[in-house]
């Protein structure tokens, strides 16, 4: 049986959800057994085992929450050479790339980057040329790293998994791994719903013309009820909204019922970061906008016209 | 302040990609640039050494054609460039990618390496953390300003909700995002500048490495058009879109 190794990236308690959608596609290919790092890696150890680590390693030592990237590949470095893992699996976050990355060089191992699925720890699928074709990798090596995007797997508990083992790490974390610190955290509180769970996700583009013309999607969000509110990368480049909002191959990557995209021209980056929604309204004055060959329903039209009469039609609905 | 810029030439990213015979990436024979998203890690280069003074090296791995990249970051203001180019380097992953340029880098002995977040074509978003640990250095990605690099480094990390600020010593390694600056245009005394500008070509031999040490890990074994989605109806707005919007989102039982 396969090895394989789920990194579960945590804050304040609660786990990426990302770690528990892989746990619950490789138990079914090998052992799945976690790794938690961090000041909260004890209070994870359940929801870990719930879907589907058989064995959670932990440690609660605070260099790995304030320092980047070389304490926990250190540690995961030297835990890999003990237990001999076939696989060590990411989700694309920040954090967890550059982990992955300094891993790479030190195991040595290769690593599979934007990884969609998997089949076994030798041979995965990624998409290329921004999601239009899917190719099959193989992996060689004694050991492997793969990341994984964001939502390629739904996550379920394992109705028939037992409590997990916890085991303590007893690697220590050398000073010479304590060197980017941070020093300061500025995280702005999003209101609503998160756009990665919201049932609506509306995100705005370029053809919004203006930073204040954003105001009209909050404002259909309102209407709607439950939505939330993201962007492209140009209108965040462009600094009108933060990087928070931006959904694609840079940003986040959602899976809504309904995907409204309100002057957004469909560039391969931003579609691998909704495609996967199940229905997409699109908002386009260009009826040549390649965002209409994936819609479910398209209107050609001024968005700034639109978007008010919409606010309306929906209240109105909604009585 | 000695500053090492890594810039990647990739096909252009407006002409749709091809594939070679091993299913890789089509690199010879197309048209290509420098990834866009290497030109703010060369403003960021410059900037810093127009405050603070030293040199600006560019370093690439690539085809020989790949040269044209490094002439374009030059005719930006970078003072020179070494181009790593071997054929045995053909389909390289980002861990060969990584310890190659490591050893080209670590020839410059540099305070600081700047690379992009991620390239335009491969998007691995990997390379430059797996570069910082052959060199050794401490690595900050994601860095959307630079407070400062005196000393220590202090700079803004991108984070997903927000930022961090970071302090690090260098030498260091860090990834720019594209919101870091304005990459400036090469201007036609930068162009012609950076025709005499040095630009060496090495091959994995003279960096103390042999093709066995290059030998990517990664196969492509298939390749299959990924599932499209199938267009759904189309309208002219003609005044109605809006209220047929409503009742799609009635259907949908969202509203
Ligand atoms: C490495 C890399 C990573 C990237 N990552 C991402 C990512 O994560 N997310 C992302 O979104 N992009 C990403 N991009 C950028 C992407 O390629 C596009 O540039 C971007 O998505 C375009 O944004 P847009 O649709 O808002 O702008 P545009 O492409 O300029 O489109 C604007 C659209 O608005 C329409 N329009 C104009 N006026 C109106 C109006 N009044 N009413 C209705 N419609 C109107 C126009 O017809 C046009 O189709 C990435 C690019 C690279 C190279
Ligand atoms: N062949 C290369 N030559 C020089 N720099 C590179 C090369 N490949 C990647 N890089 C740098 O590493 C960054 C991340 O690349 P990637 O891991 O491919 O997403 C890029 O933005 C470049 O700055």
């Amino acid at each position: 049986m396969a090895k394989i190794w789920v990194y579960a990236e945590h804050q304040n308690g609660t786990v990426d959800p990302t770690a528990l959608e892989i746990l619950t596609k490789v138990r079914t290919l090998g052992d799945a057994e976690a790794i938690a790092l961090g000041q909260g890696a004890s209070q994870i150890t359940g929801v870990l085992g719930e879907h589907g680590a058989k064995t959670v390693y932990v440690s609660e030592d605070a260099a790995f929450d304030d320092f980047i990237a070389e304490p926990a590949a250190h540690v995961l470095a030297e835990l890999a050479k003990q237990q001999s893992p076939d696989l060590i699996c990411f989700g694309m976050t920040y954090d967890a790339r550059d982990i992955a990355g300094r891993l790479s060089a030190k195991l040595p191992a290769t690593l599979m980057s934007n990884a969609l699925d998997i089949e076994s720890p030798e041979l995965i699928k990624t998409a290329i040329f921004g999601g239009e074709r899917i190719v099959d990798v193989s992996l060689e090596g004694d050991q492997k790293i793969a990341i994984f995007r964001a939502k390629s797997f739904a996550p379920e508990p394992d109705t028939s998994a037992g409590e997990p083992t916890v085991q303590q790490i007893d690697i220590a974390v050398p000073d010479e791994t304590k060197r980017a610190k941070r020093v300061e955290r500025h995280e702005e509180e999003a209101s609503g719903p998160k756009l990665e769970e919201a049932p609506v996700v509306i995100s705005g583009g370029r053809g919004l013309q203006e930073p204040d013309n954003f105001k009209l999607l909050d404002d259909l969000a309102a209407a709607i009820g439950g939505a939330a509110v993201g962007a492209t990368r140009a209108v965040v480049d462009a600094g009108w909204v933060p990087y928070a909002y931006q959904v694609g191959q840079t940003g986040k990557t959602v899976k809504p019922s309904v995907y409204i995209a309100v002057g957004i021209s469909g560039a391969t980056q931003h579609v691998v970061g909704m495609k996967g929604s199940k229905k997409i309204i699109a908002i386009n004055k260009d009826e040549e906008a390649p965002i209409f060959q994936m819609a479910d329903l398209g209107i050609v039209g001024d968005a700034l016209k639109i978007v008010p009469q919409l606010i309306e039609e929906v209240k109105s609905r909604k009585g | 302040m000695n500053i090492v810029v890594c810039v990647k030439h990739i096909p252009d990213p407006n002409l749709p990609g091809e594939l070679d015979a091993d299913n890789r990436l089509k690199r010879e024979g197309v048209q290509g640039v420098l990834d866009p998203g290497d030109e703010f890690g060369v403003e960021a280069g410059l900037q810093l050494k127009e405050a603070q003074g030293g040199e600006v090296t560019l370093v690439s791995m690539g085809p020989a054609t790949a040269q044209e990249a490094v002439r374009r970051g030059l005719s930006m203001g970078a003072d020179k460039g070494v181009l790593v180019t071997d054929d045995s380097l053909k389909g390289a992953d980002a861990y060969v990618t990584a310890k190659v340029l490591a050893e080209a880098i670590k020839k410059e002995s540099p305070d600081l390496v700047i690379a992009g977040v991620e390239s335009t074509d491969g998007y691995s978003g990997t390379m430059a953390s797996t570069l910082a640990e052959f060199l050794g250095l401490p690595q900050v990605t994601f860095v959307k300003s630079i407070e400062s690099a005196e000393g220590t480094l202090k700079v803004d990390r991108q984070t997903a909700d927000g930022y961090h600020v970071v302090e690090c010593p260098l030498p260091a390694l860090i990834t720019v995002t594209a919101g870091i600056n304005e990459p400036r245009y090469a201007s036609f005394k930068g162009i012609m500048a950076a025709k005499k500008k040095p630009l060496e070509q090495v091959g994995l031999s003279e960096l103390g490495l042999s093709a066995d040490d290059v030998k990517s890990w990664q196969n492509v074994t298939t390749v299959a058009d990924a599932e499209a989605r199938k267009a759904g109806e189309v309208i002219e707005d003609d005044g109605t879109g809006a209220a047929k919007i409503a009742d799609f989102l009635k259907e949908a039982k969202v509203i």
